[in-house]
């Protein structure tokens, strides 16, 4: 017997019976045999992992490669070539400070390199339902082929009006200082910039890594350079210049390294201290986002008000964990985000049902394929994401680290002609006659294609079984006879 | 009379998802809106729910709090070039911990006698608090 909805204290009790982390193995009996998959076998986003989920990495990790042998290579020359001679002429501490710097450089390379910059999961499909019959419903009706117009929201913080933007991509609002990294295909939190030389994003959680490192760097290039010229120097007096050069000819090549590489690395340090001072990000210094000649009341309400308090937060405020959970087991019964594959939006079986079952009471089978379908290109993004993907494609000299991050500093400052070069077609935020146009017709094929699929589906009596399996975990309803 | 366990599950069927979304409105820490969602005003009361969202919201901001001892973590931690973090948990992690718990607390103590289930906002990557509302079904009498 049915009873109403109205009686919110029921006669019969639920209770919950299942545990959290258990693996499928244990819940579904006949899967027993399958080995239960991590979670970063599946990531969406174009990123590499390594040691079974314990590495995250950018996919181009070349350039990451000639940071680490370049610092390896000329370090390993001055503590070959010159500390010999200035251990035992000055003194034995020189070896003793570079190596500890030497190592701080390359655990913080590492750290900034191999953690996850603070990447947002993407919307689970019930999610990006929900909030598709938001935006719908603020929108008005829309038929397929019409681009609805720009999905922002406006939050007021601490005073000044900030836009969110919706990622067609990951199918958020996405947070503000967060940007979606198109050579990532992820959204990062607090974005500040895509460094190829570190090959990974920098953003929240690894900002002060990277920090760290480009700080410790600038010290590192300076003493090793101080010390060979002084070394050259210390020669010469006994031997002559040129004797001197010929007997420690790796100095000429260190020199010249630390000499390229501390103007572009001890550059890029200042400015990245004024940038943490202010808390501001790249992405919102090269953008002006708070700068007075945008507007006359503009200021940056992220600002703790006081430089100290804005570096102590920066480098020593509480770390945030990773939300990507990339090393935890695939439940089956965990709804995965819809990752885009070119062209086509592909749901898994199970978060297809626990999908239908919840968009039945929610809004119509159309409306969703509208959202799912909508720009089926991968890595859209708004224009105004840092489009750093020509960063590693420029000619930039190898011994300037620095130098190509102000390039990818550079290549933000026009994002429009690069981004346009770069995706396919940069669908635009607001319609324009021709060039997304043709995008959405493909779109509306595979969208009335993939209607026709569901509504059988849903009323499968199987399906219905490992619905409920796959979406209830635990509810069980006692009877009260 | 008994029933197998797939009978009982199949009668909690999911009725709707409601999301409570994020509220900028202090910048980028972690805050929940305390707005009250329609859809749950046949089953759960205003006040109760306000409550629960409320002290999510608070443990959130002692998670992410600047303070003496925030600071004295990160730096301990720069010193020891963040090793020390293989043998010890950060703050936030401990937060985290607390908030599933409370969050178990609040499903097995309020929510699902009402056919309702919270998700712990950290498995949507912080950015929902995904209230399932299941339909009220009784057993075949």
């Amino acid at each position: 017997m049915y009873l109403g909805l109205d009686e919110p204290v029921r006669e019969c009790q639920y209770n919950q019976i299942c545990t959290r982390n258990s693996l499928p193995m244990e819940t579904l009996g006949h899967k027993k045999k399958k080995i239960p998959r991590r979670k970063w076998q599946v990531f969406p986003g174009r990123n590499r992992f390594y040691c079974n989920g314990r590495v995250m990495m950018a996919r181009q990790t070349g350039v990451f490669y000639l940071t680490l042998v370049l610092i390896m290579v000329t370090s390993g020359l001055f503590f070959a070539f010159d500390c010999p001679f200035l251990a035992s002429n000055l003194t034995p501490a020189i070896p003793v400070i570079g190596g500890v710097l030497f190592f701080f450089v390359l655990g913080m390379l590492f750290r900034a390199s191999f953690s996850d910059p603070g990447v947002l999961p993407r919307a689970t499909p019930d999610e990006a339902a929900d909030l598709e019959r938001q935006i719908g419903a603020a929108n008005g009706p829309s038929g397929p082929g019409y681009r609805p117009p720009p999905r922002t929201r406006e939050v007021v913080i601490n005073g000044q009006t900030v836009k969110l933007k919706y990622c067609f991509t990951c199918k958020i609002f996405r947070p503000p200082r967060a940007s979606h990294c198109s050579l990532c295909d992820n959204c990062v939190e607090r974005f500040d910039h895509h460094c190829p030389w570190v090959g990974n994003c920098v953003g929240k959680r690894n900002y002060r890594f990277f920090y760290l490192f480009i700080l410790s760097l600038s010290f590192l290039t300076v003493f090793i350079f101080a010390f060979v010229i002084t070394h050259v120097i210390l020669r010469s007096n006994r031997t002559g210049f040129l004797s001197a050069l010929k007997d420690s000819p790796a100095s000429v090549l260190e020199v010249l390294v630390c000499f390229f590489s501390v103007w572009s690395i001890v550059g890029l340090s200042g400015f990245h201290t004024y940038l943490i001072s202010s808390n501001q990000t790249t992405n919102e210094d090269i953008k002006g986002s708070w700068s007075n000649k945008r507007a006359k009341d503009n200021y940056n309400p992220y600002s703790y008000g006081n430089i100290l308090t804005n570096c102590c937060a920066a480098l020593c405020g509480p770390l945030p964990p990773s939300l990507i959970d990339r090393r935890g087991f695939i439940q089956s019964d965990t709804p995965q985000p819809v990752s885009h594959s070119n062209g086509s939006s592909m749901y898994a079986s199970t978060q297809l049902h626990t999908h239908m079952a919840a968009a039945t009471p929610l809004l119509h089978s159309n409306s969703v394929m509208i959202g799912g379908g909508g720009p089926p290109f991968p890595g859209k993004s708004s224009l105004v994401v840092p489009c750093a993907s020509l960063a590693p494609s420029q000619p930039s000299l190898p011994s300037m680290p620095g130098l190509s991050c102000a390039g990818d500093m550079l290549t933000l400052r026009d994002p429009d002609t690069h981004c346009h070069h770069h995706h396919f077609a940069s669908p635009e935020e607001t319609p324009s006659p021709s060039g997304p146009m043709p995008l959405t017709l493909p779109c509306a094929a595979h969208m009335t294609h993939g209607g026709h699929i569901h509504p059988a589906q849903l009323y499968d009596p199987a399906s219905q079984d490992s619905l409920h399996e796959d979406s209830v975990r635990g509810l069980v309803k006692l009877s009260s006879v | 009379m008994t029933h197998s366990l797939q009978d009982m599950r199949q009668q909690a069927a999911i009725a709707a998802k409601v999301f409570i979304q994020r509220d900028y409105t202090n910048g980028t820490v972690c805050q929940f809106q305390t707005k009250f969602p329609s859809e749950l005003e046949t089953r759960i009361d205003k006040q109760q729910f306000e409550e629960t969202v409320r002290t999510l919201n608070n443990l959130y901001a002692e998670a992410e709090k600047l303070g003496g001892s925030s600071y004295l973590e990160g730096c301990l931690a720069c010193l020891t070039a963040y090793t020390i973090f293989l043998c010890m948990e950060t703050h936030y992690e401990k937060v985290l911990k607390k908030i599933a718990k409370f969050i178990q607390e609040q499903n097995d103590k309020i929510y699902a006698p009402r056919g309702l289930l919270l998700t712990d906002p950290i498995e949507r990557g912080l950015r929902v608090v995904e209230v399932t509302i299941f339909e009220d079904r009784s057993l075949g009498r």
